[in-house]
């Protein structure tokens, strides 16, 4: 791929990035979030057809426009998101078999059954994964949906294989099988593997070339050997936009809130041990699968918990559910602000009062409507939500307004402790800083602020202390005065 | 050529009014001119009168739908979770031979025997919620499963047979019970239309003005939100369907004042129409949900067609074919828009 680049709505994700792959090999391709690597890499895949540039294979020019062509060109790409990429209520042979059940029927109308799963046995078999071909998809494990997408993969010849992160979701055992497989593949049967990860350590293990993209640009390519985590850490960040945060100073109190030895019951976090203090910014840092948003809705009551106890000034709580948890004085504002945070059919005022309906009713829970709706104008005044009223549905918002009202909804709650999930994610910058503003006059009213992010700016910029997570554990603690982007990103990414 | 190119974006502008009026009061608009149309057709040349709008087939339209209605508040009720009770008729047949028992085979008071037949309504709504908070069995399916178990617990209880004042128990011997007098009172108007008006306006209350109301919308609008908001989503969802089987068994006690005596499985007839009536409710006025005016709308929608239809003497095998093609429109002007 030669000069390739993309623009959309707003950013120029790729800016000219040159980069080539040889079959046989595994190339490792690395960046921090947003760097461009999912783009260059859907791009090779056809999802894009307004990409300029050349993308060559042995030496021709060929056009990825769809899906198709790149399918015909023999590449193949296996999402991060493995479910929607399968039909859950189909057998696995169905599944490994899709593209030639929907390309390759040609005038046929009838399947024949005992080929199907001959031919996805044989797949299978040579990948040397045992998986029964007539299980439905829905009842596989994460990595066994993950071995049946590569071997869809391999259903027809192919050229290079495209992973994009597969490993976030994996346990040590299955990433060790996943890894075999790819080494099975590049050595055995001359595929060029393009593997996307944010683990460092994964990239010395299997790797054997690493290309390190930056803003939408090639910045370095390396053979691994000749290369080690610190530096790769230095080039994925470079210089950045400073970004300015209204940090201010605050006194900081006596311990609000203490987790012990925290570990849910599906293990999405294991052996947690935090402190947040009065007053007191606390980051969560660690990149897109650690188990962030994982540990901020277990602390809610959300995840239930399998041992470990939560302390509140002191006191041992029970947080079974996240009814509870707003009974306790916490206050969540979840990742998925559309799914999770907001209603978006019901109007600005009803969102504001959901989570302290309490207060705008009377003894017999009657709500009192004038009190409802001034509080609601008041709130959009103070957090100046543009709304042409209160009456206005969430759903005609724009992102950054949804998030206030989000927040907003918590601070009549009266809640001792607020946990931000990736706060400022779909915000513009200005809505961004109306956040930062907010939060920091909550940390000077005494309240706990657990602060999750992916953004390592913004854990720099408005935290007193960071945690950072890796692979479902803190694995750090850092105060945030004398720490750096690439101390934090050296122990999110695993360093050690 | 001036006035043409001024007419235009004006006409542009007036379509979506237009659209969007008919989307919110198309339903007052079709009763309208439903009323209108049937009083012009059964208007009597020997006589010079309306028969449709003369008072007392005016009352007797409502008392026709006050059953109705009363379950379909339930099932708006359960509509409001984003949950669907289809079991609804099966507990007012339910509900109708408890009350009818209660006083033929037991000798009950009026009130005991009420509360009794409320008491058994309420159990359902119970295992309803059982079934879909705690199994999580789809609320479809769960309700579907109830709907045939409660029919069968139902007709298994009266022995397979009506229940009716002066008949024989299941063991042959004579029964002494008697309806209470004041309890058939309560099947005819005024009674029947006070009961049905008073449940839709304490339903209208509940679910406008009060917390509990709204934390049943919150729920059925984003059940996840609902949850990270803290509100303790199921103890409302099993609120809804307890309230969804209360309102079935009130049908089914009325059912059981209006006829005087208990048939094998009567309420399972309501179904069906308290669904189209629950779901022609909720474009009315414009709301988009589940509500009790609007679920009221939809009963006398479909309460005036029936009445019109057999009193322009359309035979009774017939009249289906005009509701459901009623109903067809009913909801095209409601879902006609979200395209």
């Amino acid at each position: 791929m030669t000069g390739i680049e993309i623009s959309f709505p707003g950013v120029r994700a790729l800016k000219g990035v040159d980069f080539e792959v040889k079959t046989g090999t595994i190339h490792a391709l690395i960046g921090a979030n947003g760097a461009g690597k999912s783009t260059l890499m859907k791009i090779l895949a056809g999802v894009y057809d307004h990409y300029l540039g050349e993308i060559r294979i042995d030496g021709e020019v060929v056009e990825m426009r769809t899906p198709r062509e790149a399918k015909k060109h023999g590449i193949e790409i296996v999402y991060q998101e493995v479910d929607t990429a399968l039909v859950p209520y189909l057998s696995v042979a169905e599944n490994i078999m899709l593209n030639i059940l929907v390309n390759a029927m040609g005038g046929r109308q009838f399947v024949n059954w005992n080929e199907i799963h001959a031919a996805a046995k044989a797949i299978l078999k040579r990948i040397g994964i045992k998986i029964d071909t007539h299980e439905l998809a829905q009842n596989l494990s994460l990595a066994e949906k993950q071995m049946v997408l590569i071997a869809r993969a391999l259903a027809e010849e192919r050229k290079f294989l495209v992973l994009d992160e597969p490993t976030a979701p994996l346990s040590n055992t299955e990433t060790k099988e996943l890894f075999r497989l790819m080494k099975d593949l590049a050595y055995n049967h001359n595929v060029g593997v393009i593997f996307i990860s944010h683990r460092l350590p994964e990239i010395f293990e299997i790797c054997e070339v690493v290309t390190i993209l930056r803003d939408g640009r090639v910045v370095a390519e390396h053979k691994v050997n000749e290369i080690n985590q610190k530096q790769i850490v230095e080039l994925m960040l470079g210089h950045r936009f400073e970004e300015t945060y209204p940090k201010q100073k605050v006194d900081i109190g006596d311990t609000l809130f203490e987790v012990n030895k925290l570990t849910t019951r599906g293990f999405e976090v294991e052996d947690i041990n935090m402190v947040v203090k009065k007053g007191e910014i606390v980051g969560v840092a660690g990149l897109v699968g650690a188990g962030k948003t994982e540990l901020s809705k277990a602390i809610f009551g959300a995840i239930p918990h399998k041992q470990g106890t939560l302390l509140l000034n002191g006191r041992v709580i029970q947080v079974k559910n996240p009814s509870q948890a707003v009974k306790r004085g916490f206050a969540l504002v979840p990742e998925e602000r559309r799914k999770e945070g907001v209603l978006v059919e019901e109007p600005v005022y009803t969102n504001l009062s959901a989570a302290c309906l309490n207060v705008f009713t009377n003894s017999l829970s009657f709500i009192k409507n004038k009190l409802e709706r001034n509080h609601a104008k008041r709130m959009i005044e103070s957090l100046s939500i543009k709304t042409p009223s209160e009456n206005q549905k969430v759903a005609y918002l724009s992102g950054g307004n949804q998030q206030k009202v989000a927040v907003g909804k918590w601070l009549s709650s009266n809640a001792d402790l607020y946990i931000f999930d990736e706060p400022t994610k779909g915000v513009d910058v200005g809505a961004k800083h109306e956040i930062f503003e907010l939060i920091g006059k909550l940390a000077a009213a005494g309240k706990g602020i657990i602060y999750v992010s992916c953004e390592l700016p913004e854990i720099l910029g408005i935290t007193d202390r960071t945690y950072v997570m890796y692979d479902r554990k803190i694995v750090k603690e850092l105060e945030t005065a004398k720490t750096n982007e690439a101390e934090i990103l050296f122990y999110s990414a695993g360093g050690i | 050529m001036q006035e043409t190119n001024l007419d235009q974006p004006k006409a542009a502008n007036i379509w979506p009014l237009i659209g969007n009026f008919l989307v919110k009061w198309g339903t007052y608009l079709t009763i309208v001119v439903l009323v209108i149309f049937f009083t012009i057709m059964t208007y009597d040349k020997s006589f010079d009168m309306y028969p449709f709008i003369k008072t007392s087939n005016v009352i007797q339209i409502l008392r026709s739908i006050s059953i109705v209605t009363v379950i379909a508040i339930g099932i708006t009720i359960s509509l409001t979770i984003n949950g669907l009770d289809l079991s609804v008729g099966s507990v007012a047949s339910l509900a109708d031979s408890l009350i009818i028992s209660a006083f033929v085979w037991y000798e009950f008071g009026l009130l005991p025997a009420i509360v009794f037949a409320l008491f058994g309504a309420v159990l359902v709504g119970l295992a309803n919620a059982f079934l879909i908070v705690k199994l999580r069995i789809p609320d479809l399916l769960a309700t579907l499963s109830m709907l045939f178990i409660i029919e069968g617990v139902a007709m298994t209880y009266t022995g397979g047979g009506s229940i009716s004042e002066g008949m024989p128990n299941l063991d042959g011997t004579q029964t002494v019970g008697r309806l209470v007098p004041v309890f058939k009172e309560l099947g005819l108007a005024p009674w029947i239309i006070i009961i049905m008006l008073v449940v839709v306006l304490v339903a209208h209350i509940f679910l406008n003005y009060t917390k509990h109301g709204r934390y049943l919308y919150v729920v059925g609008g984003n059940i996840e939100a609902a949850r990270l908001s803290g509100i303790p989503v199921d103890k409302y969802r099993t609120l809804a369907y307890i309230l969804a089987a209360f309102m079935s068994g009130l049908g089914g006690i009325m059912l059981a004042a209006k006829v005087g005596s208990s048939q094998i499985n009567a309420g399972a007839g309501y179904l069906m129409p308290a669904v189209a009536a629950a779901y022609i409710g909720f474009s009315v006025g414009g709301s988009g949900k589940p509500n009790a005016i609007g679920t009221l709308t939809g009963a006398i929608l479909m309460g005036v067609l029936d009445n019109g239809l057999v009193m322009m003497s359309v035979p009774y095998y017939s009249i289906n074919i005009f509701k459901g093609a009623v109903l067809a429109i009913a909801l095209a002007t409601t879902y006609f828009k979200k395209k």
